[in-house]
């Protein structure tokens, strides 16, 4: 199997084919990357399956994408979310 | 983003591929209609069959499936569908609208900028979109490592991965074993099963266990494999809080007396990094009520489909089947899939072993909902400052406080202090947020309007204004 990664705040994940951007954080050991838009508490996988929207993290400068659903793909610039992720678009 | 509909009618639409969509779409295949098969996954199976993306990470899970000889049945009855360019994956479904006495289902698939809406039209429909976990607050519950039973079952069964290394699974129901035996089977360490029910719970109902001996089979397989693998399995036990500076790192549990108050002097303390929790699940009823479909609630309090021997609903055309029509399992999921695709295609089923089948089912899940109640003493237990909804961020105090200004039910809380109006619309926080409205005020839950969302998933803003005129909508 040939080692696949994206980049989570910069550094490099290993993944999976099929697996999504929450499950090789999950096996990485990353358990939040968001924090909420009010009090700034963290969050990461909830529900598992798209329900819940706590996953949220941005996603080659895509904010609001579901960490549970997105699949991981080689190359991908994943980044935490702080509350709307609205400011990684910010310059 | 652009916007595609096919002028091909197919006589019969099926949304959600899980075991009830599946059995429907490839009856109804098999009879001779012409069917479309549309799931948000990639893959068919839905929850119980979860299967990863990609082949080598579905061997590496297959030994944690149940039954996959059926499901590679139900599968191989779908190729044909496939083959005639009716199967839609990765088309997640967000409304039904009508056009000329067809129905349009109005899909989006691909993400950023490859992102775009597919109507896929109908004469017929089966609605098969399943469940999600029930879940209550408590203390902390909102501590990443605080995930649903459901969602570290999906992380195991979907992408091979264990959601920690030291878990603890709680709540109630026979759903909790097989997470609990998969994690362990997977290598995780399994500090304890907390099951809140009593284990005499299911003594009231032998005869709806003895005529589901299957389903017994399947459960003794779990408990054997905890006991191989030492977990520790108690009964009327719960966890109370959830600690942790950033992530969950310990967890408060203890016994339940007979009323669901904790016994005193019972509580104690596990180390955990994962807290696998749920009670039950709640069905996704937003496509079948925007059709305008009736609906009861169920023995286990949860809003369901109503439908009859045919799976047909009260709407012409709309039949329903699996979890929405009611909590119960794969098994049963599957029966009034075959059942509710024989009638969409044409053919009402006449073999009764299978009506009867479902009456079987039916009653097995009815004690299996009595025998698992979500144990009342949860309000009791929640603090000012815990969260109800997650979203919004809006606790217990936030509630509260909206009393004074005249909420008396989870409707007008929700206008008044806004929980359920984040991102998930109250599919999480919409039964605890009735439960505690009813409890403060004396005024009985409403599931139905707790239930009532506009879209089944959420748009970003372009879609929506994209398709705000359906029959305008211009082939692109
Ligand atoms: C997260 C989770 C994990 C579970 N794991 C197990 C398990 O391991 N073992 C077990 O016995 N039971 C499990 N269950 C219980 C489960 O509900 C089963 O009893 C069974 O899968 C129900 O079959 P179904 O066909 O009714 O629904 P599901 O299996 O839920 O299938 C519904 C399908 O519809 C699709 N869908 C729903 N809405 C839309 C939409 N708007 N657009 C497009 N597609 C849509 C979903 O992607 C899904 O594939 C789980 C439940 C959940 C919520
Ligand atoms: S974990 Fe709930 S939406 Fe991703």
């Amino acid at each position: 199997m040939t080692e696949q990664s994206f980049t989570f705040d910069g550094r490099p994940v290993a993944f999976r084919s099929g697996q999504s951007l929450g499950a090789a954080l999950t096996a990485a050991g990353v358990r939040s990357w968001r924090t909420t838009r009010a009090d700034g508490r963290p969050r990461g996988l909830f529900c598992g399956i798209g329900v819940c929207f706590d996953c949220l993290l941005v996603v080659d400068g895509r904010p609001n994408e579901r960490a549970c659903l997105q699949p991981a793909a080689a190359g991908m610039q994943v980044e935490s979310q702080e509350g709307t992720g609205h400011g990684h678009l910010e310059v | 983003m652009g916007t595609s509909r096919s002028d091909r009618v197919h006589d019969v639409v099926v949304v959600g591929a899980g075991p009830a969509g599946l059995a429907a779409a490839g009856r109804a295949a098999a009879l001779g209609a012409d069917v479309a098969l549309v799931d948000g996954a990639a893959v068919p199976g839905g929850q119980y069959w979860r299967q990863p993306a990609d082949d080598a990470l579905a061997g590496s899970v297959a030994s944690l499936h149940h039954g996959l000889a059926r499901y590679r049945r139900l599968v191989e009855r779908v190729r044909g569908i496939e083959a005639a360019g009716g199967w839609f994956p990765r088309h997640q479904v967000w409304t039904v609208t009508r056009e000329e006495g067809t129905f349009v289902v109005l899909a989006i698939t691909g993400t950023g900028a490859e992102e775009r809406e597919v109507g896929i039209r109908g004469r017929r429909l089966v609605l098969a979109p399943g469940a999600y976990d029930r879940q209550v607050p408590f203390p902390g519950w909102d501590l990443p490592g605080v995930m649903t039973a459901g969602g570290v079952q999906a992380l195991l069964k979907g992408h091979a991965v264990t959601a920690g290394r030291r878990v603890v699974v709680a709540g109630t129901g026979p759903f909790l074993l097989p997470v609990a035996a998969g994690l362990a089977e997977s290598g995780a360490t399994v500090a304890g099963v907390h099951e809140a029910a009593s284990p005499l719970a299911w003594g009231r109902h032998i005869g709806a266990v003895v005529r589901n001996v299957a389903k017994l089979g399947e459960g003794a397989g779990y408990v054997r494999t905890l006991a191989r693998h030492r977990v520790p399995v108690r009964t009327r036990s719960v966890v109370v809080a959830a600690h942790g500076e950033q992530v969950l790192e310990r967890l408060t549990v203890a016994r339940l007396a007979a009323d669901g108050s904790v016994l005193p002097g019972s509580r104690t303390t596990v180390a955990a990094d994962v807290l696998a929790v749920g009670w039950g699940f709640t069905p996704q009823l937003e496509l079948p009520m925007a059709l305008g479909c009736a609906t009861r609630v169920d023995v286990d309090g949860s809003l369901v489909c109503t439908v009859d021997d045919q799976q047909r609903s009260s709407v012409e055309g709309v039949f329903v089947a699996g979890e929405a029509c009611g909590i119960g399992g794969a098994d049963l999921a599957v029966v009034e899939g075959e059942i509710a695709g024989a009638a969409a295609a044409g053919t009402p089923l006449t073999d009764r072993r299978l009506l009867r089948r479902r009456l079987a089912l039916r009653r097995f899940a009815a004690a299996m909902h009595a025998a698992h109640p979500v144990p009342t003493g949860w309000i009791d237990r929640l603090t000012e400052d815990t969260v109800v909804c997650r979203c919004e961020e809006v606790t217990v105090g936030r509630l509260r406080s909206a009393l004074p200004l005249g909420a008396d039910d989870a409707r007008s809380a929700k206008l008044l202090a806004r929980p359920g109006m984040g991102w998930c619309q109250g599919r999480v926080c919409g039964y605890a947020v009735s439960c505690v409205m009813s409890a403060w005020t004396g005024v009985p839950p409403s599931p139905v309007s707790i239930a009532a969302r506009s879209v089944a998933s959420p748009l970003r803003l372009g879609t929506v204004a994209a398709t705000e005129d359906p029959s305008s909508a211009a082939e692109s």
